[in-house]
């Protein structure tokens, strides 16, 4: 049975933490799944903590706002310094080392570093670290199949952007394998 | 069936209102429903319809007085402030009896408030959203799929009966994304002989006016709107019931509130404790016979809001000093979280021994 997944992805604006949770909630629409997406649309998102809150469920969601996830991907310190304490009992935390360089690792938690930043620009993948971050949360928890995160990767891109499809799957692909 | 889509509540309330018809949509931004306006912006050219941008609040509800006098369908949309700025023209409408829409994606107030979600104008919504004896119909969705289903909705029940409909929302339901069916397209419109549209002259002119200086025309008008009030309050009630059949505390929450309480509900229900919980989705009018018939089982109720407590007062209206009825809630845009209204139905359960 897939599992309930409460996942809190978090960084900069304009890093793409919203969309990589846009990816994660049609995944589950593909699926068939119960599922939230909440943004946090603040002040905090000046301050450097824009993120949002994607519940995964086969039951009807009540709070959509995850204060205990069990998944955090973040990109960069004040995002981790804000939620690596919230981070439920044998939870995953994906984390970019190259925003993130003050990285604890608290008891009971699975820290996963990845230089998605570095990773994007060396392999000419420039602003696609979130989808880097994304494959390697994939992997990590195995929230949809990877044919739905390919169709949701494929629902997510507009049909302006089609260009960058390819780009986006190359980014998946690296963060799966690192 | 169309296909499910994933939407935020905002578009979701737009997108459902073009496909009640809604034609002609006056808006003025602010945060936390802007996504409405702006998906408005973008689709109505499309659907030969009209968007316009008021220079003001006040301004946007005398277009909508002006679009709904016509016999159109029409809308505007805003959050707690501006709702207070368009509060006199809710009031002309209620006064004109002419039918429209109003979107509320409440937030965090008084004053200007803050911008986070809150529940904190429910006694507006109900109680006095405009002077004199005028009330309006209001819908408090929970999900986004309820987003489009009550807005669809609101334009039947506000042509039906010629009266404004509210739909209060809030800022984490505007802004959340959750996945949605939209309504078919409504081709089929009920007719409204008091329009003011024009009838070269085949019959005599409709007059859409709310200024009565006759003090018995204005009394017999309003005996008359009221008794349109009694029959709302006899048939469109709606609530949803959840675990309430032996239940003995009762948890009454709407919109957002009402999806944590669900969550301490289901984990009360786990622990042996024998809780339910009625949503009202209509709060005016109150669904009154939904809590009476809990009275059987219910030692105590617990009304759980986004607010100070306001809600509570319908609540304890109904029970009438039979029962306990506490609150609890949190305001200013803070979000109760499931464990904290957990404690609440414990500490109730072990005081009133359920």
């Amino acid at each position: 049975m897939p599992k309930t997944h409460n996942i809190i992805l978090a960084g900069f604006g304009g890093q793409g933490v919203l969309f990589a949770g846009k990816l994660i909630a049609t995944a589950g629409l593909i699926e068939d799944r119960e599922l939230s997406w909440l943004p946090s649309y603040g002040p905090e998102m000046r301050g450097g903590t824009a993120n949002c809150s994607v519940c995964l469920s086969d039951e009807p969601i009540g709070s959509p706002l995850v204060l205990e996830p069990d998944a955090l991907l973040v990109m960069n310190q004040p995002s981790f310094d804000k939620f690596i304490e919230t981070v439920a009992k044998g939870g995953v935390v994906i984390a970019d080392s190259t925003m993130i360089p003050k990285i604890t690792m608290p008891f009971d938690v699975s820290v996963y570093t990845i230089p998605a930043t570095q990773l994007s620009e060396e392999h000419d993948l420039k602003g696609l670290a979130n989808i880097i971050m994304l494959g390697k949360l994939f992997k990590e928890i195995d929230f949809c199949s990877a044919e739905t995160l390919d169709a949701a990767l494929v629902k997510c891109i507009p049909a302006k952007k089609q260009h960058l499809l390819e780009p986006n799957r190359k980014a998946l692909a690296l963060g799966m394998d690192y | 069936m169309s296909e499910k889509v994933l939407m935020k509540g905002n578009e979701a309330l737009a997108e459902s209102a073009i496909r009640a018809g809604c034609r002609y949509f006056f808006g003025y931004p602010i945060t936390p429903q802007t996504e409405l306006a702006a998906y408005m912006a973008k689709r109505m050219p499309k659907e030969n319809g009209v968007y316009l941008q008021a220079e003001s609040e006040v301004a946007a509800i005398n277009m909508v007085y002006g679009a709904a006098a016509t016999g159109a369908r029409t809308m505007t949309s805003s959050s707690s402030p501006g709702i207070s700025l368009k509060a006199e023209g809710i009031s002309y409408l209620v006064g004109a009896d002419l039918p429209a829409v109003i979107i509320n994606v409440q937030r965090g107030g008084p004053g200007l408030g803050g911008i986070q979600p809150s529940q904190s104008d429910y006694w507006q919504a109900t109680r006095a959203m405009g002077h004199g004896d005028s009330h309006l119909v209001v819908y408090a969705p929970s999900t986004v799929q309820e987003m489009a289903d009550y807005v669809y909705h609101a334009f039947d029940i506000a042509d039906k009966y010629r009266t404004p409909v509210m739909i209060l929302a809030d800022g984490m339901l505007g802004q959340m994304m959750e996945p949605v069916v939209l309504p078919e397209r409504k081709t089929e419109f009920i007719e409204k002989p008091w329009a003011a549209c024009g009838h070269d002259n085949k019959r005599p002119h409709n007059v859409v006016n709310s200024l009565y200086l006759m003090a018995d025309d204005l009394e017999r008008l309003n005996i008359e709107r009221f008794e349109r009030y009694a029959e709302i309050k006899a048939t469109e009630q709606r609530s949803e019931s959840f675990l309430c059949d032996d239940a003995e505390i009762v948890v009454v929450a709407f919109g957002a509130s009402a999806r944590i309480a669900r969550t301490a509900v289901k984990r009360a229900r786990e622990n042996g404790i024998k809780v339910g919980l009625i949503r009202p989705i209509s709060l005016w009018p109150f669904p009154e016979r939904a809590i009476e018939r809990t009275m059987d089982t219910a030692k105590a109720y617990l009304s759980v809001e986004m607010n100070m407590g306001q809600m509570v007062d319908d609540v304890r209206l109904v029970v009438n000093g039979r029962r306990p009825v506490e609150f609890f809630g949190h305001t200013g845009g803070v979000i109760p979280t499931p464990v904290e209204v957990y404690i609440q139905i414990e500490n109730l359960a072990e005081k009133v021994g359920a």
